[in-house]
């Protein structure tokens, strides 16, 4: 028995929720390696190969593999396979694009945002926008699953590191490519593995009137998250975007400011350690799950935090 | 160009479901159901493409019990032209959903499929990857833009570091991100019409699937309930609690 994590990174830096994998992958039992598959991505597995808990690093670094297309991924993964019990990747855009591929072409099922481990066939994962947990067995020989980031801790990094083994597989399927990629750049740190975040709803007017959800974000160090009503309104891009079509998120602290609590949105954050709502609407519902609510004008209440914080 | 869109039908949008006391499954006994908001826009973006000239044809798929038709009907209403009522349990797994899927797309020769990102009930954002990979197609999932420029189709895709836009060889699988467009409502005149509009059934093992069970369900139980805590009165008060009750600032 052998688990193979699909590391998330951008062919420079490896990302924190593959710590979270680590962790989830050690309570499956049996040895924990990880793929690390991109273009130019060398630095990448050598961080990978520091993670307490990893047994080994592969290392596929080729072109076909820069934008991590399913096309390209899933025939890589596919050809690994065969020394594997479980394949697990992240449930971020990039495991969600790639897993069911693979899990197709090896003709077994995937089960999707997998947020406990019971054993290494049986699973817990949300469903119905997380409003029931369901627990899963698998009856297939290979477990392809994705995995929730932020309902794990994240494993420790060491000094020593393990091998890391080069695979020489280049897939490249000829049928996409990537052509354009705009990839919104920020100094805060990213929403999924932040300790706090500031989130902003379509009570916030408008798209410059989040500045004031940034004097806030700065003085606490924390990320700045959105719903779906601001985003499809376009006051900010569409990767801010919290709930159960967009990230998940489980910080100590989550301040949501003119957001209602609509029941897909509550699905991206309820799993946060303290919760509080502003909102000028005491019935809104964010107020039920909020630990602490104030009942305000949003744009009274965010210059007086920025001010007193 | 043929184009096939899958719709499901699911819960509506707006109700909260419950677990049954035996902890068996989720209770959908008088719940009110619809058409899974991703569906619909993969209707609404396939009818458009139409109305460009880009089409020649919509047709839609389902893949459920004898309610699923209502679903049907309802895309039929917005604009595709024909329906596909594949009869099964109310709900089968993704890899059997897809492999029923890639038969029409055997039979029928479609140069594109759009199927919604995920369905709202089991949420799981899988069968149109899994449809790609049984069918060898590329890929364009989480699409919030979707242009045809002659054999090939350019899909915007909403990904967690921003917008990432890939080039797919048709034919090709899309699935439907939330801001891809806004589904229209369909007009009285429309659903009268649906009403005569070609519907056509058929099973599993007419299209030579044979369903296969992957996993189990051992049990669904309701989630921890948070408990409402506290209003405060002030922001002083806020920063207060914050950073001496809660201690997370
Ligand atoms: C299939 C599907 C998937 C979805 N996925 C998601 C998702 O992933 N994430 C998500 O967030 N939503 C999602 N939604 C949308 C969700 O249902 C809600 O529509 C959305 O979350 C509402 O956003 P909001 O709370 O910002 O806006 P609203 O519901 O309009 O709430 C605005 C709030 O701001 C308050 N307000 C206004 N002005 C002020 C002021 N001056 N001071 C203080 N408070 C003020 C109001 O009292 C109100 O409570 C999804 C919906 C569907 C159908």
């Amino acid at each position: 028995m052998a688990t193979l994590i699909i590391a998330e990174h951008d062919n420079q830096s490896l990302k924190a929720v593959n710590l979270n994998l680590v962790n989830a992958a050690s309570r499956i039992g049996g040895e924990v390696h990880l793929l690390v598959a991109g273009y130019g991505c060398q630095v990448v597995a050598d961080s990978a190969s520091k993670i307490t808990g990893v047994g080994k690093v592969l290392l596929a670094d080729s072109a076909v593999y820069e934008h991590q297309l399913a096309e390209n991924m899933s025939q890589l993964i596919v050809d690994l396979a065969k020394d594997y019990s479980h394949l697990v990747a992240p449930a971020t855009t990039m495991g969600k694009n790639i897993m069911p591929r693979v899990a197709a072409l090896l003709d077994v099922a995937q089960i999707s945002d997998v947020i406990r481990v019971d054993s290494d066939d049986t699973f817990a994962r949300p469903i119905y926008a997380g409003n029931a947990i369901a627990t899963v067995k698998s009856l297939d020989r290979i477990k392809v699953m994705t995995v929730r980031g932020s309902s794990f801790d994240g494993a420790a990094e060491q000094d020593l590191s393990v091998v890391i083994e080069v695979v020489d597989s280049v897939y490249d399927a000829g049928i996409s490519n990537l052509i354009a990629e705009q990839v919104v750049q920020s100094e805060r740190p990213e929403l999924t593995a932040a300790n706090v975040i500031v989130s902003g709803g379509r009570g916030m007017g408008n798209g410059e009137n989040f500045s004031m959800l940034d004097e806030v974000a700065d003085k606490l160090g924390a990320a700045v998250g959105a719903s779906r009503a601001a985003v499809d309104a376009g006051f900010v891009p569409n990767d801010m975007q919290v709930g159960q079509t967009g990230k998940i998120v489980a910080p100590d602290l989550y301040i949501a400011v003119g957001i209602s609590g609509a029941i897909q949105h509550l699905a991206g954050m309820k799993d946060s350690k303290v919760i509080v709502a502003i909102n000028k609407d005491e019935e809104a519902p964010i107020f039920q799950v909020a630990d602490y609510g104030l009942v305000t004008d949003l744009f009274v209440a965010l210059p007086d935090l920025a001010d007193k914080l | 160009m043929k184009i096939l869109v899958t719709v499901k039908r699911t819960i509506d949008a707006n109700t909260k479901i419950r677990v049954m006391s035996d902890n068996s499954n989720v209770d959908l006994n008088n719940v009110k159901m619809a058409l899974n908001p991703f569906c619909e826009i993969a209707v609404e973006e396939a009818v458009r493409m139409k109305e460009k000239g880009d089409a020649s044809e919509v047709l839609v798929v389902s893949i459920g019990d004898k309610a699923c038709q209502e679903q049907i009907r309802t895309a039929l209403a917005l604009g595709a032209d024909r329906g596909i009522h594949v009869e099964t349990e109310a709900s089968i797994e993704p890899l059997n959903v897809a492999k029923i899927l890639a038969k029409v797309v055997a039979e029928e020769q479609v140069s594109l499929v759009i199927l919604g990102k995920q369905s709202i009930d089991a949420d799981n954002n899988q069968t149109g990857q899994m449809l790609a990979a049984l069918t060898n197609m590329p890929q364009g999932t989480f699409a919030s833009e979707i242009q045809i420029h002659g054999d090939k189709v350019q899909v915007s895709r909403e990904v967690d570091s921003g917008l990432q836009t890939v080039e797919l060889a048709m034919p090709a699988v899309i699935t439907t991100d939330l801001r891809l467009n806004e589904p229209r409502y369909a007009s009285l005149p429309n659903i009268m019409k649906a009403k005569r509009k070609p519907l056509v059934m058929t099973t599993p093992a007419e299209l030579g699937v044979d369903i296969k069970q992957h996993t189990q369900l051992l049990k669904v139980e309701a989630p921890a309930e948070r408990q409402a805590g506290v209003k405060v009165a002030s922001v002083a008060e806020l920063i207060e609690k914050l950073k001496h009750e809660a201690k997370v600032i």
